[in-house]
């Protein structure tokens, strides 16, 4: 694709709630359609060895029929001076989102979240991505399921511990895109209210029309699959000197004290002391020049 | 213009790829030859080529290419050329009046620097002028390199946005392409730096990296190329594996690359 990077802060109004997708292989939708399924913060992290905006746009691309498009790519810092940047740079388009109060679904891009962590103080990130993904929950509401989903693009190895575990909290499900030499692999973790947080990893490619063709699913296991190329060796085999123990040298091994350790009979050896044994004691000759005097040893009282 | 590595890169001068963010990186030794093999690819390919060189003088580089077959004199008295000394220009900042706007103004400026006029030299410089323009290829900036603006007081993340700003317009608006030199210094402590790499690493189509040798200096493999392709691709059987390790051995007017292990000299 040759257009430019997805520029921040996309977003999309969906009309219509996304089940109209037409006839597609349940198989192919399944990650995406899980992913977006529990609504909130959906972070996209990513790493610079396994991209994830195609992920995003794949998202994207599921889950908008129309699309409301905000470039803040060319001029974010509003250096031309032009007048066309958007008033208030990023933050003010987001707090723009925050209010607006249409019906149905809604889907929040962010391409990404990474830039707003470097320009903007990490509670300020926080506290509106906080406020766009709770837009639904209002007092009096009849619909009680509006969802808004905000998709954010992470990037693993620019922020330190604590904005990645502040924006991990924040996020109800998580994709942690990784893989292996040619594969992709995205390992999703959901944390849905009142429930045990579920992980997944799906194995995947994405095509040159951002769909998403699965590879496989390991549900159960939180590690990805291990490399099948490499068997486990055992490294005791074909050696020319012999590592096993026979079964009396066995038990030689086990039955050995060792000299310095604290056992039962060590402790009787050393209560019991004075039967018989030595106690210790110094032999001392005096030399010519000494003067052994009992009450004044070291000769330094001025009596 | 080294052929090797064109080979390697599946590039020629014919066939340009625009709008590509090429970034090159060096820890633990000097990955200067990359830029100087992307200063001649770029001027053989008639292009018109923005160089901000902040390490060292012209006739560094002038030399240079003329062992590689460029003449970096007649390429900028041809205005194909567009060079900006880092060296003396920034003498000029200290000694010239405050009230004209200089590329390099940041050095005067006592906070955290703001590179945006260096971003305007740069536009101005690969902005086409209608009359004249028409007889050269894309844009190309070339940096070399971002890790001295770090030692300049500069934020990595001023950095980051001028080269966010040159992407929007030299990739996207002109479709040319940007090579920038970064250094990693491997240095656990130094975030900036970090956060510079990461984050340019994350913005580009094609990293290549430049390592010494895990065993320290040897006379007949200088180091190690590991080139990275990020731009998101179809698996077509024509973009072979995503990435590739090569050992290399830089000669008086070339570099040659071997696959691991496979020097001349050991075989």
């Amino acid at each position: 694709m040759n257009s430019p990077p997805l520029s921040l802060g996309a977003g999309q109004q969906v009309m219509t709630p996304s089940k109209g997708v037409g006839e597609r292989k349940i198989r192919r939708l399944e990650m995406l359609e899980s992913v977006l399924a529990l609504g909130g913060l959906v972070l996209l992290r990513d790493s610079v060895e396994w991209e994830g905006r195609s992920l995003l746009k794949a998202l994207i691309k599921k889950s908008a029929l129309r699309l409301v498009y905000h470039d803040l790519f060319r001029d974010p810092l509003n250096w031309s001076k032009t007048g066309e940047a958007l008033p208030g740079g990023p933050l003010g388009v987001l707090r723009a989102m925050c209010s607006r109060t249409g019906p149905g679904p809604v889907t929040i891009a962010l391409d990404s979240l990474s830039w707003l962590l470097l320009h903007l103080p990490c509670t300020t990130v926080c506290q509106t991505l906080h406020a766009l993904s709770h837009q639904d929950s209002r007092p009096g509401d009849s619909s009680p399921v509006e969802h808004v989903h905000v998709l954010g693009l992470l990037h693993g190895e620019l922020h330190g511990p604590g904005p990645m575990g502040t924006l991990s909290a924040l996020a109800r499900t998580e994709v942690t895109l990784s893989g292996t030499r040619s594969q992709a692999s995205a390992h999703i973790l959901y944390r849905r209210p009142q429930q045990r947080p579920t992980h997944e990893t799906h194995w995947f490619s994405i095509l040159s029309d951002f769909g998403v063709d699965l590879q496989g699913v390991s549900p159960l296991k939180s590690q990805p699959h291990p490399d099948p190329l490499t068997p486990p060796v055992d490294p005791t085999t074909h050696l020319t000197f012999n590592l096993h123990l026979s079964k009396k040298e066995k038990e030689a091994k086990d039955s050995l004290t060792l000299p310095f350790q604290f056992s039962s009979e060590k402790q009787q050896a050393l209560l019991c002391r004075g039967l018989g044994q030595a106690t210790s004691h110094i032999f001392y000759e005096p030399d010519a020049y000494d003067d052994l005097d009992q009450e004044d040893p070291d000769d330094d009282l001025d009596i | 213009m080294f052929p090797e590595l064109n080979n390697l890169l599946n590039t020629s001068p014919d066939s340009v790829e625009q709008g590509t963010l090429t970034l090159l990186c060096d820890a633990g030794t000097d990955g200067s030859f990359l830029v100087h093999h992307f200063l001649s690819f770029y001027l053989k390919a008639n292009c018109k080529v923005c160089f901000v060189a902040l390490v060292q003088s012209f006739s560094h580089y002038n030399v240079v290419g003329q062992k590689l077959g460029v003449s970096l004199t007649s390429a900028r008295e041809r205005g194909q050329l567009v060079f900006l000394e880092g060296l003396k220009s920034s003498v000029d900042v200290v000694l010239r009046a405050e009230a004209e706007p200089h590329p390099l103004g940041f050095l005067r400026e006592a906070g955290a620097g703001n590179l945006q006029p260096l971003y305007e030299f740069v536009r101005e410089a690969l902005e086409p002028v209608d009359c004249r323009e028409a007889a050269w290829r894309s844009p190309v900036l070339l940096v070399d390199d971002l890790s001295v603006l770090l030692g300049l007081g500069v934020g990595a993340v001023a950095v980051l946005d001028f080269i966010h700003y040159c992407r929007a317009t030299v990739c996207c608006s002109l479709q040319g392409s940007i090579v920038a030199l970064v250094h990693d210094s491997g240095d656990a402590e130094d975030e900036e730096s970090d956060v510079l790499l990461n984050g340019l690493s994350h913005q580009s189509h094609l990293i290549l990296r430049a390592e010494g040798l895990a065993t320290g200096f040897c006379r007949d493999v200088h180091g190690q190329l590991r080139i990275l392709w990020r731009r998101p691709s179809p698996p077509t059987a024509a973009r072979r594996d995503r990435s590739l390790t090569f050992q290399y051995k830089i000669q008086d007017k070339s570099v040659s690359f071997f696959a691991r292990g496979m020097s001349p000299a050991v075989l």
